[in-house]
């Protein structure tokens, strides 16, 4: 049987809208992966302790208040300083198209705007885990 | 081999030194049974059997996560330090789970004194996941004092949680049944603690004085107290506390422990046993072939599953 992929889906940063984050947890688990919520305003700090204690392959993050480029870096570089970055980071929500080629600079794999479809997403995750069933 | 067991070993020295990322690596190897896995607990068992476990328990919603929350502050202002497994459904049909408990419990992973790990039960019944215990042993090995395991969201017969901790704290809301509703058997009689959450509410009176006339003693000595709680504002939690660490005294003074100790060992050899003994026989006696032969004959009705099972293990290899 092959392991069962764990994602983290957090919402950094202030807005309080999870719907999105909330739509792709839920294709994610009926994709079968494990989806660790932790739900709203999570510093970047919080997102990165919770991730390792979960020992997740991958943290999907969501920010509709246009921090991204604040925030999702910062996760990674969190990561980073831990030694974990082994865990990958997406990131999705209203982001700009000229923010991409920055954000994926940062060290985020993948980096999904508006529009993005659910396979697309759910695809990522489970080639990012390393896992591609 | 030796690869993996020196991963194993490397992992348990990081783990009793405080490491997270140990911690939460070697419960990822028990739970997708890797095969480290049996090389991680043997090493880590020496260290376990010192920390309080805590087993809370009760129907969706009842505020089991927001209780848990509230209480990781308490033993941490008691200077403990605190382990947290929560376990959450898998879903029989995709395999895969929303684990949503840390939601409630997010102010808590900055402190390296806490750890929380959340867990899918990945199609084992009971309210439990398979390796919920063998991850409190993990924690237990990390140095927690008080672990606390929060089981799914559970229905009447949910009770294996009383099987395997020290107390077993039975959450309830307000007004969620008559007194017909807590006269049946199952979860209300498993309790060590009763908590009544959502006290602010209507009907939490009723619901008190509803437990207080049917709950057992479940040991002797230990008269289970009924208590009422308002988790989300932090109403009760001391006196929560207060009485799981008095159970937790009374475990000890009373001997109960040691018996309690003793009957989980025997529970666990026995099933470990069963278990073992299982796989041997039936890889010994029942080759896929003869197995996919016998389902075809059941399910064309010309034998029944217990004869089949009984002719599969008493002829030799076929």
């Amino acid at each position: 049987m092959p392991k069962t992929i764990r994602v983290l889906v957090a919402k950094p940063g202030l807005d309080g809208h999870d719907r999105g984050a909330k739509v792709i947890a839920r294709a994610l688990r009926d994709a079968g992966m494990e989806v660790i919520y932790t739900g709203l305003r999570q510093s970047p700090d919080d997102i990165v302790a919770a991730a390792i204690e979960e020992d997740v392959d991958a943290i999907g993050l969501s920010c509709l208040s246009g921090a991204h480029m604040t925030l999702f870096p910062r996760v990674v570089r969190l990561l980073r300083k831990k030694g974990a970055s082994d865990i990958v980071v997406a990131g999705g929500g209203i982001i700009p198209p000229e923010d991409v080629p920055k954000l994926k600079k940062a060290g985020l794999r993948g980096v999904f705007g508006p529009g993005t479809s659910l396979a697309e997403i759910v695809g990522f995750f489970e080639k990012a885990a390393g896992r591609s069933r | 081999m030796t690869a993996a067991r020196n991963n194993a070993a490397k992992l348990v020295t990081a783990l009793r030194k405080g490491d997270k990322r140990a911690a939460a690596k070697l419960i990822s190897m028990i739970e997708d049974d890797e095969p480290e896995a049996r090389e991680v607990l043997r090493r880590i068992y020496r260290h376990t059997g010192k920390a309080h476990i805590i087993g809370l328990t009760g129907p969706p919603g009842a505020g089991k996560s927001t209780l848990i929350s509230r209480m990781i502050k308490e033993f941490r202002g008691r200077g403990r330090k605190v382990g947290v497994v929560a376990v959450d459904p898998t879903s029989p049909f995709t395999g895969g789970a929303i684990l949503g408990d840390r939601v409630r419990m997010a102010d808590a992973s900055l402190d390296p004194n806490v750890f929380i790990r959340s867990m899918a039960t990945r199609g084992h019944p009971g309210g439990l996941a398979l390796a919920t215990f063998d991850a409190v042993h993990v924690l237990e090995a990390f140095g927690s004092e008080v672990v606390m395991v929060e089981t799914v969201g559970a229905g009447q017969s949910e009770v294996e949680i009383a099987k395997r901790a020290h107390t077993t704290v039975v959450v309830e809301m307000a007004a969620s049944g008559d007194a017909v509703q807590i006269l049946k058997a199952g979860i209300l009689e498993i309790g060590d603690v009763y908590v009544v959450n959502k006290a602010d509410l209507e009907g939490a009176a009723g619901m008190v004085s509803n437990l207080e006339q049917v709950i057992p003693e479940r040991t002797k000595g230990w008269r289970p107290p009924v208590l009422r709680s308002v988790a989300s504002e932090g109403t009760g939690v001391k006196e929560i506390a207060d009485a799981l660490e008095s159970h937790w005294r009374h475990l000890r003074k009373s001997g109960e422990l040691a018996a309690r100790e003793h009957a989980r060992a025997e529970t666990e050899l026995r099933g470990a046993l069963a278990e073992a003994a299982l796989e041997s026989l039936v890889s010994q006696r029942a080759s896929e072939r003869r197995l996919r032969a016998a389902i075809k004959r059941i399910v064309a009705r010309t034998v029944d599953v217990r004869t089949a099972a009984d002719e599969l293990l008493r002829k030799p290899r076929g």
